[in-house]
Order: C-alpha cells, then structure tokens, then sequence
C-alpha cells in the first residue's frame, strides 16, 4: 500500500502541520516506504494475545485530592508568543 | 585532569590538589577550544557553571561534600533547566526557557554537580545520527567525517572528547547506548521507571527513560546513583528503593549466566563489530562467566513495532506544540487553524513531522486495530521473548549497533535505513529493561559498543559486569587522539 499527494495532505491536514507544495511529493515517497515496512505486522499470528501499553503493567497511583502546586502563572506567561491581562491570545476565533 | 573519573576528580577535589573553580574552568576552556570542530554544545552556561563550581568548593570547605560535588556535568538538551533555553534541538523550542528544573537535573544539583550546559541532539530525540538537530549536525570525535550516533549524540561527543566528565541522556530506542557505542563511551538506559520522566521534553511516553553517560561503568554507578528514585510527578515513576550500585562493581562473576541471542549476531552484522564482540565475549569468560544461546524469535519485529508505537505516541505529545503557550509561533497568523497549522509547519523539521504523521496515520479512523493495537500485541510477544530468556541466563550480551559509526550524510535521506541502524537497541525499549553499553574495540578506526541487558530492576548487576569487563580491558580508557 502506498500514501499518494492527497493521503499526505489529509494527514498533515489531521495533525495540523503545514507542509510545502514542494515537499509533498518526498513525504509521499517517505511516508510510504515507512508504512511499507511496517506493514509486515499484519502477516504476525497475534491470535489473541494481550496488547501491551506499558512495559511494567502498573496501575495508576492514586493521591489525596488536595492543593500541591502553587500559582505560577505570571512565570509561565512570561515565555508565551502573546498574553493579556493573563489570557493567552490567539487570532480572533468569533467575528 | 580531564582523564580524571568522577571518582578520581571527586578524591583530587576532597585532597584540595584542585577547586571546582579550576576544574570547571579548564572544562570550559576545552569546550571554547575543541568544540567548534565538534558542534556538541547548543549551549554552555559558563557564568552559573563558575557560580555553581565556587558554591560547591564552599559546600566542601563545609564538610558537606557528597560524590558529584564540584564534577562538572552537561545536561541534554531534552532536560529542562530553570532559566536556561531548553531547545530539544528545535526551531520550536529555540525561545524556550523553561521555567523549571526536570527531576534529574535536580537531583544532581542537589548532589553538586556543575553544569557546564546543554549538549546538542536530534530534534526532540527523533533520530540515530543526531543530524536531525535544529543547531546542526555533531561530529564523531574519533572522525570528524562521522556521526556520533543519536539521539544524545552532543552528549556522547562531549564525553569522548573530554570536554565534560559526564552527560545525561535520554534513550526512547537507543538514544543513550548507540551514540555511547560509536563513542567509545559508556551509557546506561536504566528499567523504565527507574529515573523520573518529570521536566524531560517526551517523545514516547512509554519508551522515554533518562540515564547517565561517561567512560567507565564505575561512573555510571555513581551517577546513577544521584538520578534514580520516586518521584511523585511522574505516573509511571517506580517506588522502590535505590541500591549502592558502587557496592556491588567489584563483585565476582564466575558462574554468571550470559546469554548470546542467535538473532543478534546474524544478517547485517558488520564483521569488525563482531569480532569485538567475540573478542569480548571470550574476555568475561575468562572472568568465569558461563555463555551460553538464547532466542529472542521475534527480534525481527522491534523495528516496524517500534516505528509503530513511538509516532503514534509523539503525534499525540508533540501536538501541545501549538504556537499558543510557548514556543515558535509563526508571523501574522490569518486564523487559529493558520496558526496552528504554520507554527507546527515551520517550527518542527522533516523528520518530526514524518514522525507526527506517520503517528497520525496509524492512530487514524479505521487504520488503529491494523497498525496500533497490532502492533502493541506483537510488543508483548517480544516483551515474553526476554522473560523467557531470563528463567535461563541473568544478563543477555550482543552488539549495540550492527555497524560502527557511520558517515555524516550517508543515511539522512533514507529514513528506513536510518531506523534499521537501531535494531539491537529497540527492544530493550519495548520490554522496558535496562541496557548498557561499554567499550569493546574498534571497527575500521571506529569505535565499537557491546549491549549488556538485564532483568527489570537489575542495573546494579548490569554496571558489575560492565565494571568486570572494564578491569580486563583497557577500551574505555582509549581517547581520541585529537581531543587527548
């Protein structure tokens, strides 16, 4: 199988990342090869195993519902592209 | 006294033959000198490397001294430190000054090690080469024509050519074992959950492991030592106690079970990669050690389940990336879609986004139980594959890469071969057991690393067979001749 111009658009498109015109024709043949290759894990009898997530199979610890963590907007706002009156700005979404 | 170990710096540093002061110094003064050809520093914190290194002499004067206290020490450029650019090795990250300190970072500050700065890597960790870095590709000390392996590649190429005594690193399929390898240095990967993910920049979570890198095993003890531990930010962070692993380096290993896998040492394996292995091999028998086979069957499908789970789990992290929060943010966005669309497009280079996309393709409608649920199901078979192994042998041994080090540019435009160059190391990953990597020879003037794998938890056996070997050879104490 094999991801034609607009297969790599539709994709690039879902993971909202511009792509130049220019490149698509790489990323096709890239992207393709690497589907290709793993491609192989189909002709796997997996039967039923288990898929497994996580290495340790742990579950998830579980902690007292309380405050821990201290306000620390301004410290992170400072190193944002764009804020107001401790908002985070974006272009106008609403007209 | 950059050929000093950190147990040797921190004894010279204890009798007062030097500060940390001086010590630090002369490391800057090799990195201003030597690391113009080397390209392995994105930063060097010069001024707060000296600030650090005075408070640490003070700290001694004290009385207060622990092991790394006053050892200068380079952080990948994954880990976030405070006030200091945290780039991942991309444009994205290039104005990004985190505003705290990854969990490894502080544990050793707080054991007084000092900062020299942040070493160059792939970007975000996406590569084997670390030509994939926004800062440009590092040069392979021992030839300058090479790569140094990747992904914390700047760190393996700092370490070898002592221009720091020690490197953090990160290892999500290799990153940490395959650059020590075509180094000439040693690394550590430890068990998954081991070492806190918390402040190191995630690429896939459930790979992602940070450890330490320098020249002997004996260091990686100690400094394995001061990053390891619980820590609460981290979910999947281990709560189990942290063992002395300097106790246990000298350790006899006669009797010590060593599994060869068959698959490890067939197609593909260049023959000066293993002859050193073999070579190496026969020098722990020698110690007593009893080698025998054992199978891993499916080692053939880490690689396509590899390049399955790790980009679905990096499209899904890396989309925080989105030009609102931090980080690159494109000029004049026209919309919210346009912003995010550009900032990701010109922030990330090629090899993130293919990684992003591929992600995205197998995670997408009607494609996941083909790509995704298959191949966590096979990820389990190759997890049984190493438990198996384990009821047999305590320490499984082979190749960490199936070639020395390759030459820069040689595999940049064929992804497919560049992942293939992780085939030993992937794995590991996988089943989320400790690797290490030491010094074994040398390939065509290149240097070569032998993959010594454990049982979940079992480092501390891991560093007393890499100390072992290290005691019989002199590989790790070999330095390049123009970095001497």
């Amino acid at each position: 199988m094999s991801l034609d111009a607009s297969a790599v658009a539709h994709i690039a498109h879902l993971a909202r990342l511009g792509i130049d015109e220019s490149a698509v024709p790489d990323y096709a043949r890239n992207l393709s090869e690497i589907i290709d290759f793993v491609e192989q894990l189909s002709g796997v009898d997996t039967g039923d195993v288990e898929p497994l997530a996580h290495p340790l199979e742990m579950g998830q610890r579980l902690r007292p519902d309380e405050v821990s963590e201290t306000d620390q907007r301004e410290r992170f706002q400072a190193i944002a592209p764009a804020t107001e009156a401790g908002l985070y700005l974006v272009p106008r979404v609403i007209e | 006294m950059h050929e000093y170990s950190i147990t040797e710096l921190a004894a010279g540093l204890e009798r007062g033959d030097f500060t940390s002061r001086e010590l630090t110094g002369h490391y800057l003064e090799r990195i201003r000198r030597h690391d113009g050809t080397l390209n392995s520093f994105i930063s060097v914190t010069e001024e707060a490397a000296l600030a650090r290194a005075e408070a640490a002499d003070a700290r001694r004067a004290r009385g207060e001294a622990g092991p790394l206290t006053g050892v200068p020490i380079a952080h990948k450029d994954i880990f976030c430190t405070d006030g200091v650019r945290t780039s991942c090795g991309s444009r994205m990250l290039d104005n990004f000054i985190a505003p705290y300190d990854a969990h490894v970072v502080e544990r050793l500050d707080e054991a007084g090690a000092v900062m020299l700065g942040k070493t160059n890597m792939d970007e975000f960790a996406m590569g084997s080469s670390n030509e994939t870095s926004f800062y440009g590709p590092v040069s392979n000390p021992w030839d300058t024509a090479a790569v140094p392996g990747g992904s914390s590649g700047g760190s393996a190429a700092a370490v070898a050519a002592r221009l720091t005594p020690a490197a953090t690193g990160t290892d999500t399929g290799g990153s940490i074992r395959q650059p020590a390898s075509m180094c000439g240095i040693s690394g550590l990967k430890p068990t998954y959950g081991r070492v806190s993910r918390y402040g190191m920049v995630a690429f896939a979570s459930s790979l992602d492991q940070g450890g330490p890198m320098a020249r002997s095993a004996e260091d990686l003890a100690v400094l394995l030592g001061a990053m390891a531990g619980f820590d609460h930010r981290d979910s999947t962070s281990v709560q189990r106690e942290v063992p002395d692993y300097r106790a246990t380096l000298g350790d006899d290993i006669r009797g010590l079970r060593i599994g060869l896998p068959a698959e490890y040492f067939g197609e593909g394996l260049d023959a000066g990669v293993r002859a050193a292995i073999d070579e190496a091999v026969a020098a722990l028998r020698a110690e007593g050690a009893e080698i025998t086979e054992v199978s891993l069957p499916n080692t053939h499908l880490a690689v396509p389940v590899y390049y399955v789970i790790a980009p679905a789990e990096a499209s899904s992290n890396l989309s925080r990336f989105d030009g609102v929060r931090f980080g690159y943010r494109c000029e004049d966005p026209r919309g919210l879609e346009d912003l995010y669309t550009r900032s990701r497009g010109e922030g990330f280079g090629d090899e993130v986004k293919r990684r992003i996309m591929v992600g995205t393709y197998a995670l997408s409608a009607g494609y996941y139980d083909a790509y995704y649920l298959k191949a966590q199901q096979v990820r389990r078979m190759i997890r049984d594959d190493f438990t198996r192994a384990f009821e047999d042998v305590d320490v499984i041994l082979g190749p960490v890469a199936p070639t020395p080090a390759f030459d820069i540019g040689e595999k940049a435009d064929d992804p497919v071969q560049m992942y293939l160059s992780d085939i030993y190391t992937l794995a590991v990953n996988l089943a989320g057991l400790p690797g290490l990597s030491v010094p074994a020879g040398f390939a065509n003037g290149r240097p070569v690393g032998m993959q010594l794998i454990g049982n979940y938890f079992d480092e501390a056996r891991l560093l007393n067979v890499g100390h072992r070997f290290q005691q019989a050879t002199d590989w790790h104490t070999r330095a390049p001749g123009d970095f001497a």
